[in-house]
């Protein structure tokens, strides 16, 4: 299991109805590939988180599948269009099972 | 070759020279202010020991617009996840007294004047020590802990939070007194041409700064900014782990990091951005 696993995020408090905003999020995290080996030869299991979510009031904003090529600590940018007041969830799903969660209010007015 | 080839290739040398120009003036203009509101000293007067050079620059100055955008927001720059760690390591208590660091120096910011003064002398010791020598003494004689490995992630984080503390602070580094005689052998080593490239460090950092050695665009050299995450590396790096990088580029068998060679190197180096600001950990290529 990947350790300090931690996720972090950026949005505005606030915006303006149906403003598009800009949301950076990053998740320390080895993201082991599968393809190293060790000082001994073995492979390195892969370790990596597979998939990221982010939502507002329960809509998909993006849904991404990611792969064992994509680097350590992954860091997505990406914008979304805020119609009212709410929150924005994050989810992280790595191979372990483990399931990693955020959430951020956006104030609209 | 024709008088008019002839021309024709010095027109498109002054054209891409006037260029280089161009461009490196702009990057000297740019402000370096971390977070919208921490500014950076990033050009300063040359200390009255630099012989050879009028004006300082740190080298945040000499890097793309990319790479500077990434160092003036914390989200951006991938060093802050090295300071989050340390921040961590410097609560945890460690060795038999279940001492941590937070037990005698409070919180980070109580070291802010530290990376800005460091290397400096330990009466103590009877040497120049760096900011790594000085976490290892805390932690054997304070703590009675084991000590870090000098270049190891523990340490080159704990160094990050330390520069990240010391953030904004004018480097005044004291090349007087007891220290001068190891100041005085890191400026022997700095002019020492050095490998089958006979290259000193003075060679490139105080003589072609701003020029290319290939594609790498030459900086001053300055330490302002350590430890630096090194885009290439996709980590933090240590002052020494660059010099051994450096020297190695020369052909040269380097110095062992943390050797007596490298304190008085980086102590010599260090005081060469006295009037820079600290802005590690930075962002470089």
């Amino acid at each position: 299991m990947a350790d300090n696993v931690r996720p972090r995020v950026r949005v505005p408090d606030s915006a303006a109805a149906g403003e598009v905003v800009s949301i950076k999020t990053l998740i320390s995290h080895p993201m082991e590939s599968g393809q190293r080996r060790d000082g001994d030869g073995n492979t390195i299991p892969r370790s990596i988180i597979n998939r990221f979510v982010a939502a507002y009031n329960g809509e998909t904003i993006i849904d991404v599948t990611m792969e064992p090529a994509i680097s350590t600590n992954p860091y997505f940018e990406f914008q979304a269009l805020i119609p009212e007041s709410g929150t924005m969830t994050f989810t992280w799903y790595d191979d372990d099972g483990s399931v990693y969660e955020d959430a951020k209010d956006i104030a609209v007015g | 070759m024709t008088k008019r080839t002839l021309f024709a290739g010095l027109l498109a040398t002054g054209g891409v020279l006037v260029a280089g120009l161009a461009q490196a003036q702009d990057i000297i203009n740019d402000e370096l202010v971390i977070n919208g509101d921490l500014n950076i000293v990033t050009q300063a007067p040359a200390a009255d020991h630099l012989d050879y050079m009028s004006v300082v620059r740190s080298g945040w100055t000499f890097r793309s617009t990319e790479t500077q955008a990434m160092q003036m927001d914390d989200f951006d720059n991938p060093g802050m996840l090295g300071v989050e760690s340390a921040m961590s390591d410097f609560t945890t208590a460690m060795g038999a007294d279940g001492e941590s660091c937070a037990s005698c120096h409070d919180g980070p910011e109580s070291l802010s004047n530290v990376r800005a003064t460091y290397p400096q002398w330990d009466e103590e010791h009877g040497e120049v020590q760096t900011v790594e020598m000085q976490v290892n003494e805390c932690i054997t004689e304070r703590m009675g802990a084991e000590p870090w490995g000098y270049n190891s992630t523990e340490m080159i984080n704990m160094s990050g939070l330390i520069s990240w503390a010391g953030r904004g602070e004018i480097v005044d580094i004291a090349i007087d007194g007891p220290a001068q005689e190891t100041w005085q052998m890191g400026k022997d080593l700095y002019y020492t041409r050095t490998g089958q490239l006979e290259l000193s460090c003075a060679n490139c950092h105080e003589d072609n700064y701003d020029n290319y050695i290939r594609a790498d665009h030459l900086s001053m050299g300055m330490l302002t900014g350590f430890p630096t995450y090194r885009l290439k590396d996709a980590r933090l790096v240590s002052v020494h782990s660059r010099f051994r990088g450096c020297i190695r580029d020369t052909r040269a068998e380097t110095y062992a990091v943390g050797s007596p060679e490298f304190v008085a190197l980086e102590l010599y180096v260090m005081s060469r951005g006295n009037g820079l600001s600290v802005e590690g950990p930075a962002v470089r290529n």
